[in-house]
């Protein structure tokens, strides 16, 4: 049974994608990741020299992400610029979801700043900003294992619904399973569920939401050449 | 296992690129093994020498190395010594004794000899595992710089501005009548007739945006002809002072 969308789209179909690197001139790094309406733009700092200084870690360098929605970025209501808790807990999150791929180990005692901004959002919003994230990372030319790709996956009136926007998520209330996925590694360094979803679909929802991922990841890597090409 | 490469030399490669299978390669400087398999590790050009595969990096910031010469700019002056910075993640400490072969008394005024927002030229002479950098004014060129102005450049372009035995930067010199300084951290330092100087940081520049370009030598001595006025020839054989 083919669900009906409410944008039109299949069940298994993306919104369309356009991603960029090197969008912000003065950062060391900085990408564009636009997913239909929901855009993140994300820009790296450094390494460079962390203060307060009791954050420094001798070992390795750490990273530091910051999540923000713009004001005027939303469907309704303006959102209150600077960091709240949900800002908070998703800077938290896109930093855990990208570290497993970085070597920081050269930059003891620095930090490496990402900013990742959301202009436009439509739903998937944290799955757009690991998307410009990495690619901002890896222009910044940081040592990465590889990308991080990630997707926000849905389950509503048991159909799985890929790259779900911001209607099916809040109105409709269809369960939001984002998810990042490590192509090389074969892992997944996010994973949330909010909703409900049995063992079997949840599973069926990984492996789609992997293949997902490995396109997007093909779109990133386009991305990055192009800037460097010229 | 047969060994095989799937990108060729020069190719731009991005992380988790495979570049090669096959136990018959080394990972080198950029990339790392996965199994069998060589991934990039970083944004670079590959560099295929023999079996080892290297990365030429495309971005990234200064990391510091002894023997590099560089520009930096005084930040803040130490009980016995100064601490500069020079575009890296790091500073570095410069001390009383690489400073100067002159003699400083006990509890002298150290602004005397360099003050805050000062530049130099300078040598790193160490660089420990915690990236603490110690750099010398001690040797030939390494001085206080007054005048001129400076241009930052990615540091990974650094080897195509200077060209090949200075070839480059003496073109740039000899037509513009300009002083140039390139430190290794991408700091340059341009000195001469204002005029002048302005085309000298424009054709550096035009380096800098094309230098993974081939005919980047003459395209840039067109460039001067034409801002210039004045025939402009290649340096030859060109010495290192």
């Amino acid at each position: 049974m083919a669900i009906k969308r409410i944008d039109g789209r299949k069940a298994n179909e993306m919104r369309p994608i356009t991603a960029k690197v090197g969008v912000i001139p003065r950062a060391d790094g900085s990408a564009m990741f636009k997913i239909g309406n929901t855009q993140a733009i994300a820009a790296v700092y450094g390494p460079r020299d962390l203060h307060p200084k009791f954050l420094q870690n001798p070992d390795k360098g750490i990273l530091r992400c910051n999540y923000s929605m713009m004001p005027f970025s939303g469907h309704g209501d303006r959102v209150r610029p600077g960091g709240n808790r949900r800002s908070k807990e998703i800077s938290m999150l896109i930093s855990k979801a990208l570290l497993p791929v970085l070597n920081l180990e050269d930059f003891p005692n620095a930090v490496v700043d990402v900013f990742i901004d959301l202009p436009e959002t439509d739903a998937g919003t944290r799955c757009a900003g690991i998307c410009a994230a990495s690619m901002a990372l890896a222009d910044a030319g940081l040592l990465m294992k590889d990308l991080v790709s990630a997707m926000s996956m849905g389950f509503l009136d048991n159909e799985i619904l890929v790259d779900i926007n911001s209607n099916e998520d809040c109105d409709l209330g269809a369960t939001d399973i984002p998810l990042a996925y490590i192509p090389s590694m074969d892992k997944i360094s996010l994973l949330q569920l909010d909703g409900g979803v049995s063992k079997e679909n949840l599973m069926k929802i990984l492996e789609i939401g992997k293949q997902k991922c490995l396109e997007i990841d093909k779109i990133q890597r386009k991305a990055l050449r192009e800037k460097f090409k010229e | 296992m047969t060994d095989e490469a799937f990108v060729k030399d020069k190719d731009i490669v991005v992380p988790g690129d495979k570049i090669a299978s096959g136990m018959g390669f080394l990972p080198g400087k950029g990339t790392y093994r996965s199994d069998s398999d060589i991934f990039a590790e970083r944004v670079g050009l590959v560099h295929i020498d023999g079996n080892v595969i290297k990365l030429v990096p495309l971005s990234g910031a200064y990391m510091p190395k002894v023997n590099d010469r560089v520009i930096g700019k005084i930040i803040d002056v130490l009980m016995s010594g100064w601490r500069i910075d020079f575009g890296s993640p790091y500073s570095a400490v410069l001390s009383m004794k690489e400073a100067t072969s002159e003699f400083i008394p006990k509890g002298a005024d150290l602004t005397r000899y360099f003050a805050i927002d000062d530049f130099i030229v300078c040598k790193i002479i160490n660089v420990t595992s915690q990236r603490l950098v110690d750099v010398s004014m001690m040797g030939p060129g390494l001085r206080k710089l007054k005048g001129g102005r400076f241009v930052n450049v990615n540091t990974n372009k650094v080897p195509r501005i200077i060209g090949k035995e200075g070839s480059m930067v003496s073109m740039i010199k000899q037509a513009t009548g300009c002083n140039i300084i390139i430190g290794q951290n991408g700091m340059v330092w341009i000195d001469g007739e204002p005029e002048n100087e302005v085309i000298a940081v424009e054709a550096i520049k035009l380096v800098e945006a094309e230098a993974h370009k081939s005919g980047l030598t003459d395209r840039v001595s067109k460039f001067l002809e034409e801002k210039t006025g004045k025939k402009v020839e290649a340096v030859q054989n060109f010495k290192k002072r």
